[in-house]
């Protein structure tokens, strides 16, 4: 027995110290002059260049434009500048003084964005939701996109009959792991039939042309773009969700913790905000936001 | 043989084997052993705290805070992976030894059963469990049959069930084999049917003596578990996910394997055991 308990006391030990230490998000330097976002010295994981992350594959409306022959992507290359999220980075890039062909993207799947380690991208684009949990562990810029939760069902169903948060209590709803639309499904709509918890936005889709699941929960732009590109076969956008709790749900891009560039990347984004820029990629590529009912 | 003075007698052979204290010794080699074991890992601690990443790993992979709050869901979870391993075992075993017996039939006419037995065999054991999960639990509801089942737990549990099988079906095969043909032969002239023999004499034997084995695929088994979180099933491993999405921290990994030991370590000693046990039987009959 006494070898059992130093086994557990050895097993326990690397938990040593790890106390209440880490509220460094306070601290975070947020010193950084403007004079430092000069291009010339700013600390870029590959000198002169911008090099941004992405998932592959690129899924619209976020990236759009095809994939050009021998490009590695799928569905969409990055670099196309098409899409809402490539022409965010493309306009920020512009604002940080990048000429487009000095963008360089990179294959982030989420999972690895936030790894421990040196990030082999300067930040990643990736309708990340930013949470005060998440932020610990990364820093994300200010938001580039207020989204809200939607849902999406086949025509036909009982459960595209619904008007309200309420209705949805008896269907069983999916979506993609680690999305902040599954913390959405547990926390805000609570339904009675446990959720079915996809590994990548694929099987989600599979799930409901297949009637496994009765809905899906996503962020509105990609439910009107499943729908729109008859990815769920006779889908139909159910309403959108007011934000749980209150608060504003956004996108960030993210950034290693305590890069610089982040700062250089929020001055560059309240500025694409003043002059109109973002609300204007927003109109070109999301255009269908207000359009849909709102489930209370 | 004469023991010389202070010479102590060599291990028994009963003795020998999967024990991992192993060998004799009084107070002496058990103190070196602990030596070792602490200058060993001990080491190995140093090396890994001491690593200029320590203090970002220590934060994202071994953070208390994150562990006590995702282990209760993950335990919650976890209860799924128990339930479809025990279901699971159920038919593979009863599954498995139908194969086995099958593939053992004498005689050209039943050549076709062995060929299927052999070719089941083939076929699950070489296509990845995890190919198979996938295939069956996505591709059979989309056929949209009436009546079969669309449920993601079936489908993982009838994958599960079908590779694990063809391996437990060889186990079981192996066992029988190890069964003398005398066994058979004597059963036989006591008037036994050739079924009689199977299911009394060579079958009890055969079971006995492949436990250690079973069991092996046993804990297989309640690992592979984790595979079915694939089909959107929220078992541990998924869990974890979860968690670690929600928090961009490792530690709820780290969790969830804290859950399959502490399930699978008492069946490797268990097995181990038994291992030991039955040498012992064996070399203590005449």
């Amino acid at each position: 027995m006494k070898r059992l308990a130093l086994l557990a006391v050895l097993a326990l030990a690397p938990f040593a110290g790890c106390g209440g230490d880490n509220g460094d998000e306070a601290a975070a330097p947020t010193t950084t002059e403007a004079a430092t976002c000069d291009k010339g010295q700013l600390q870029l994981v590959s000198a002169g260049k911008l090099t941004i992350g992405t998932d592959n594959p690129a899924f619209g409306p976020w990236f759009g434009g095809g994939t050009p022959k021998g490009s590695k992507w799928e569905f969409n290359d990055p670099s196309t500048g098409e899409g809402f999220e490539s022409a965010v980075a493309y306009a920020v890039a512009d604002k940080l003084g990048f000429a487009k062909p000095e963008v360089v993207w990179v294959v982030v799947p989420f999972n690895n964005s936030f790894r421990p380690g040196p990030k082999k991208f300067d930040f990643d684009i990736n309708q990340i939701s930013v949470t005060a949990e998440r932020d610990r562990a990364v820093d994300f810029s200010d938001s580039y996109y207020d989204v809200n939760q939607a849902l999406v069902a086949l025509k036909g169903t009982p459960i595209a009959n619904a008007k309200s948060r309420d209705d949805l209590k008896p269907y069983r709803l999916g979506s993609q792991i680690g999305t902040t639309s599954l913390a959405y499904i547990n926390d805000t709509i609570q339904p009675e039939k446990d959720a079915r918890v996809s590994d990548t936005s694929n099987d989600v889709v599979a799930a409901l042309n297949a009637k496994q699941i009765d809905g899906i929960v996503v962020d509105l732009p990609t439910a009107f773009f499943l729908v729109g590109a008859e990815e769920v076969k006779n889908g139909t956008v159910v309403g959108q969700f007011p934000n749980a709790g209150g608060a504003q749900e956004h996108f960030g891009m993210l950034f290693e913790e305590r890069n610089p560039l982040r700062d250089c990347v929020n001055t560059a984004l309240a500025e694409l905000k003043d002059d109109g820029t973002l609300e204007q990629i927003q109109q070109e590529w999301l255009s269908e936001k207000a359009s849909a009912p709102v489930l209370e | 043989m004469a023991l010389g003075k202070g010479e102590r007698p060599g291990p028994r052979v009963g003795n020998r084997s999967s024990r991992i204290l192993g060998g004799p010794g009084g107070g002496r080699s058990l103190a070196i052993a602990a030596v070792s074991t602490i200058v060993f890992f001990g080491g190995l601690a140093l090396i890994v705290v001491n690593s200029p990443g320590w203090p970002e790993v220590q934060d994202k992979f071994f953070y208390w805070p994150e562990f006590r709050e995702s282990l209760p869901d993950i335990a919650d979870a976890f209860l799924l992976n128990v339930k479809l391993f025990l279901a699971a075992e159920v038919f593979i075993l009863v599954l498995a030894l139908f194969l086995a017996v099958l593939r053992g039939l004498p005689g050209p006419t039943l050549f076709p059963l062995r060929l299927l037995s052999a070719a089941y065999t083939d076929v699950f054991r070489g296509i990845p469990t995890i190919l198979l999960i996938y295939l069956l639990g996505f591709g059979v509801p989309a056929l949209a049959i009436e009546g079969v089942p669309r449920s993601e737990f079936f489908w993982g549990g009838v994958g599960l069930v079908l590779v694990y099988s063809a391996y437990v079906a060889e186990v079981y095969r192996a066992g029988i084999e190890s069964v003398h043909p005398s066994q058979e032969a004597a059963a036989r002239s006591l008037g036994l049917t050739r079924l009689q023999a199977l299911r009394h004499v060579i079958v009890p034997q055969a079971v006995r003596r492949v436990i250690p084995p079973l069991l092996n695929d046993f804990i297989g088994l309640q690992k592979d578990t984790a595979l079915v979180g694939l089909l959107g099933l929220v078992e541990a491993f998924k869990q974890s996910q979860i968690e670690s999405a929600g928090s961009f921290n490792f530690t709820p990994y780290l969790a969830t394997a804290a859950l399959f030991l502490l399930l699978t370590i008492p069946m490797t000693r268990l097995t181990d055991w038994l291992i030991a046990r039955n040498r012992r039987r064996e070399l203590a009959r005449p």
